[in-house]
């Protein structure tokens, strides 16, 4: 029974271990993803940032900052429901991050305003 | 000392070089109306019931204001129709007839009923008039079924004493000046605007959606302004907020993007 256990617990460190480099990659991918998508914003075309950063999302949704970004681009576009989904997972990912932390103080503003108009 | 420079160089480099982790960006975020104002060709700003002191015509003012507010700020086709004289249509059915059928249009220039309301508690029989979907389709059907905003005004002198905190000079024994708060008694007067805007469809006579606001302006009591000036500049506060019920707003800021 000892020797079954130990042979699971090998099986799983093997699968961790050979998924790593994958990860990695898709972080990689991710990453260039993302820094198209800023290219793109600082241009204005934020259409394609934000297909650039729903890919990132995509292939590594562990990226905070691919999070914070995609929200960033659902506000631009007033997709405000969107936007506050995208930054609350950004939060979880990275709660320390004070930019991140930053951006949803301002979002929360302006969804505020938008709700009161909307409740009233 | 080379080597200081090199290395802040170097510093420097990196950072230029693409370690930096965030990118400010500026973004517009379009906020959405609060009425769905398409299914109308025309803006109707027909009268409001106005209340508290004579010393402005409120609901000729508000009539003005909105008018060349929606058709310079909010690009409407606007009725420039005469000003409805509701106040003599909404009295409450014991103080005279009750409210059943409009005005003709081209109605008085001054509210015969105007003046009946001193006080905030009198406006809630004559806003019974907002509910009445016949009077209001009779009035839409007159131009042809438009989106007609209505609503009540009630502007009223206010006067308040208490402290308030002012920035006083003051110098120490060396000469050297400085600024601090100081908090002082003082009497001040003013006026409180309370609007509520009604907008309803003029096909049908309902009411789509209102809006009610409360805003205040204190002077020191020394100073004099002017009734007029004070409505105007109480209306400019809460104009954005009145604009954005029909036509999309954006808002500017700015924002972090990540790395």
């Amino acid at each position: 029974m000892p020797a079954l256990k130990k042979l699971i617990a090998l099986a799983v460190v093997g699968v961790a271990v050979s998924a790593m480099p994958a990860l990695a990659a898709d972080r990689k991918a991710a990453q260039s993803q993302v820094e198209f998508g800023i290219d793109a914003a600082k241009n204005g075309l934020w259409r394609e940032a934000t297909y650039r950063w729903e890919r990132a999302v995509e292939l590594d949704s562990t990226y905070a900052a691919a999070y914070n970004n995609l929200a960033i681009a659902y506000e631009q576009a007033g997709q405000l429901e969107k936007a506050k989904q995208a930054y609350q997972k950004a939060a979880e990912l990275d709660p320390k991050n004070t930019y991140i932390k930053q951006n949803i103080d301002l979002f929360k503003e302006i969804n505020d305003r938008a709700s009161h108009q909307n409740s009233r | 000392m080379r080597a200081t420079r090199i290395l802040a160089s170097a510093a420097l480099a990196a950072l230029a070089g693409g370690c930096l982790t965030f990118v400010e960006v500026p973004v517009e975020t379009p906020i959405k109306p609060k009425l769905d104002a398409s299914p109308f060709s025309r803006v109707y700003v027909a009268g409001f019931l106005s209340g508290g002191s004579e010393d402005v015509d409120t609901n000729l003012e508000t009539v003005r204001l909105l008018r060349s507010q929606l058709k310079n700020k909010g690009g409407m086709r606007i009725i420039e129709a005469d000003v409805l004289p509701l106040m003599d249509a909404a009295k409450p059915a014991s103080e005279g007839a009750p409210a059943a059928a409009p005005p003709p249009a081209g109605g008085a220039p001054k509210d015969p009923a105007a003046g009946a309301i001193r006080d905030e508690k009198d406006l809630p029989p004559y806003e019974k008039i907002f509910e009445n979907k016949d009077y209001w389709k009779k009035v839409g059907d007159e131009y042809q079924g438009p989106l007609i905003v209505t609503g009540s005004v009630f502007f009223v002198p206010h006067q308040r004493s208490g402290y308030v905190q002012k920035e006083q000079e003051v110098y120490d024994s060396f000469g050297r000046r400085s600024v601090v708060p100081v908090r002082t008694y003082q009497d001040r007067k003013g006026f409180i605007l309370k609007p509520k805007f009604v907008f309803i469809d003029g096909r049908t006579g309902e009411t789509l959606y209102s809006e009610t606001f409360r805003e205040e302006i204190l002077y020191n009591a020394e100073q004099s302004t002017p009734a007029l000036s004070s409505y105007f500049e109480l209306m400019d506060r809460l104009l954005p907020s009145f604009l954005s019920t029909l036509s999309s707003q954006t808002i500017k800021g700015s924002r972090f993007l990540l790395k």
